[in-house]
């Protein structure tokens, strides 16, 4: 052991090695990761590709030729859905979900997250280990009476899906805020209390604007968590499809439509373009998000 | 919200100007008693919100699931007539029940689905740590160097864990369509889909979601084992080639132990997260026809909502948060916790 580490000093501070890949790698496995990367595309874009492609085919043409291009090409399928207003509504609906949901989860999670991290008072820790039991009391098990509890407070619609939202949101995201907080210069703090600035008023001015990017990270969780509910609005938002959110659009739409395949595939794909499209711009915050939540 | 966030300006200011002279530092070092005061109200005012969503909407209802467990109900009629049935809604899961006349029907209608819906739970799991993990680990291992494409290959393989499970599912329900392309892909390379179909297969079925399954988290695993090995000492790895170590040794002894907390906590999420499964499950005709694929979560909306047996449904998601609850404390206080201990993390 000693004797390893003497040689792999000396080696490294005698030959200053040019830092490619992966160095003194063996040779060859470059070949092998690109190979393996290929593979790795390949059966992740392969089906949502078929799928996409599905869209542009008519019915006779899947059955016959599914692996080909579509022949004819045609946008029928695209443009009816686009051109009517059910899938505007519920992307209309899970948007303002899923912006609600991450606004009062960001804000109200930032606010318990200040006191958790930066007050000291008896009681303290007893709330944050309050918020993190609810890492435990995933949804699935609180649903049957959460619907019931809903129907007594007469929440219903979109709201319906907020609320519940938020609250089983708060726990990860006052997990991940408290640390972060919590290290913020104590100096700032002082400072500003100098310049006469309360803690509210340190809270708004200072604390929020500086907290920015772990707020963005928790935001970026809550927005796909709630983008992507299906148990809630399974139970809520029954009858009216124009007042779903997508997920459950789409299995509702392909409940109705059973026989028209290429028409689900269509609207499916529609449906499964503003998550790509949303994580290819915040692509690095939600690995961010969810290296820094893992690691805690 | 938006009353609250107001109200919370609105004090700003207003507290601000009463305060403004009279306290030069942290406000408490001078006058204790109203600071006091002003301190818990504004602890009440950050603090408040969040616990009041948090005590109503998860707490309230999960300590409510455990009311019902011990009722008669169909969820319709008024809860104060329902009848109180001690353990008997989770006897009649576990063993059938104990009254003799019944606990024969009651087996073969109850206790039977719930234990299967749970053995799929436990194959998930079992497969998850036996497949997805040597996969992800070789796939991370490997793409772990620099190569032309390899934020394209890293971004593209993360994809599917950001696609809602019910798109994923609804996408996967017409490429293992029995007249789907899948079908025709092994027709064409002479073999046939499953004889009951993709997922009506009683055996088959099951292999087919859990193939959908990993095609949507497989790539979590990756991102998440990529990132730890980033932080791996690339001169640690270098002292190692040039000691001779073949690239299989350099992993074997390097890379995978110093990105072991990480993976450690990778098995804990796909654990509690395969114990909770139900979108994809649903989705994916709901847990199967025959239940080939059910899941406890399944299973309880199928019972609890959908047959309004309301009572019986919470003891089974009772049961489900104590089996989450008893394997995560286990796992924290043997697994984690010599990385807990231990704070030379991977990263």
């Amino acid at each position: 052991m000693s004797v390893d580490t003497q040689r792999a000093g000396a080696s490294s501070t005698r030959t200053p090695r040019p830092r490619r890949g992966g160095g003194l790698m063996p040779e060859g496995s470059t070949y092998l990761a690109i190979g393996i990367g290929l593979v790795g595309v390949a059966l992740t874009l392969g089906p949502i590709a078929y799928l996409i492609l599905g869209g542009f085919r008519t019915q006779g043409d899947l059955a016959a030729n599914p692996t080909g291009l579509p022949d004819p090409f045609q946008w029928q399928n695209y443009w009816e859905i686009l051109s009517g207003p059910l899938f505007w509504r519920q992307l209309l609906n899970s948007t303002l979900v899923a912006v609600a949901t991450t606004a009062a989860v960001v804000l109200f999670g930032t606010m318990a997250a200040y006191p958790l991290s930066r007050y000291r008072f008896r009681g303290r820790e007893l709330v944050f280990v309050i918020f993190t039991t609810g890492l435990m009391f995933p949804l699935t098990v609180a649903v049957l009476p959460l619907y019931l509890l809903l129907r007594d407070l007469g929440i219903s619609g979109l709201w319906g899906l907020v609320i519940p939202q938020i609250a089983f949101a708060l726990p990860v995201t006052i997990i991940i805020l408290r640390p972060f907080i919590a290290a913020l210069p104590k100096e700032l703090e002082e400072a500003s209390f100098m310049d006469g600035i309360t803690r509210i008023g340190f809270f708004w001015r200072m604390l929020l604007p500086l907290a920015r990017p772990a707020m963005v990270t928790v935001g970026v969780l809550a927005f796909i968590g709630s983008w992507n509910a299906y148990l809630l609005p399974l139970l809520l938002l029954t009858g009216d499809p124009s007042g779903m959110t997508l997920p459950l659009g789409v299995t509702t739409f392909q409940g109705q439509h059973s026989a028209a395949t290429t028409m689900i595939m269509a609207y499916t794909s529609l449906a499964m373009l503003p998550a790509l499209a949303f994580f290819l711009l915040m692509e690095r915050r939600i690995v961010d998000g969810l290296t820094g939540a893992v690691k805690g | 919200m938006t009353a609250l966030e107001a109200s919370g300006r609105n004090a700003g200011p207003a507290v601000e100007q009463s305060t403004a002279g009279s306290r030069p530092l942290t406000p408490a070092t001078q006058h204790p008693r109203r600071d006091g005061v002003r301190k818990w109200a504004e602890i009440a005012l950050f603090v408040g919100p969040a616990l009041v969503l948090f005590l109503t909407f998860v707490v309230y209802p999960v300590v409510s699931a455990a009311r019902y467990s011990l009722y008669k109900w169909n969820g319709v009629s008024q809860f104060s007539d329902a009848e109180f049935v001690g353990f008997s809604n989770y006897t009649r899961a576990l063993w059938g029940g104990s009254d003799p006349a019944t606990q024969q029907a009651f087996k073969t209608a109850y206790s039977q689905p719930f234990w299967e819906a749970l053995s799929h739970n436990f194959a998930i799991i079992g497969l998850s740590l036996a497949i997805q993990l040597p996969v992800a680990l070789l796939v991370a291992l490997t793409l772990n160097r620099r190569f032309r494409g390899r934020a394209f290959t890293r971004v593209v393989i993360f994809a599917p864990y950001v696609l809602s499970e019910v798109i994923a599912g609804t996408m996967w329900l017409i490429i293992f369509d029995p007249n789907g392309i899948a079908t025709q892909w092994t027709r064409a390379i002479g073999l046939d889909m499953p004889a009951g179909g993709w997922f009506e297969d009683p055996t088959w079925g099951f292999w087919t979601v859990f193939f959908i399954i990993t095609w949507k988290y497989v790539g979590l695993a990756i991102i998440l084992f990529l990132a730890g090995l980033s932080g791996v000492s690339e001169d640690l790895q270098e002292a190692a080639a040039i000691d001779g170590a073949s690239w299989w040794q350099i992993q074997w002894r390097i890379n995978i132990p110093l990105i072991g907390p990480t993976i450690r906590i990778w098995a804990f999420l796909s654990i509690i997260g395969s114990i909770q499964l139900f979108d994809m499950v649903w989705v994916l005709n709901r847990g199967g026809t025959a239940g080939q694929y059910s899941t406890i979560a399944s299973y309880m909306m199928q019972i609890g909502f959908f047959r309004s047996d309301w009572g019986y449904g919470s003891a089974i998601a009772v049961i489900m948060f104590l089996l989450s609850f008893v394997i995560a404390l286990a796992y924290m206080a043997t697994i984690l916790r010599r990385d807990n201990a231990n704070p030379r993390k991977a990263r």
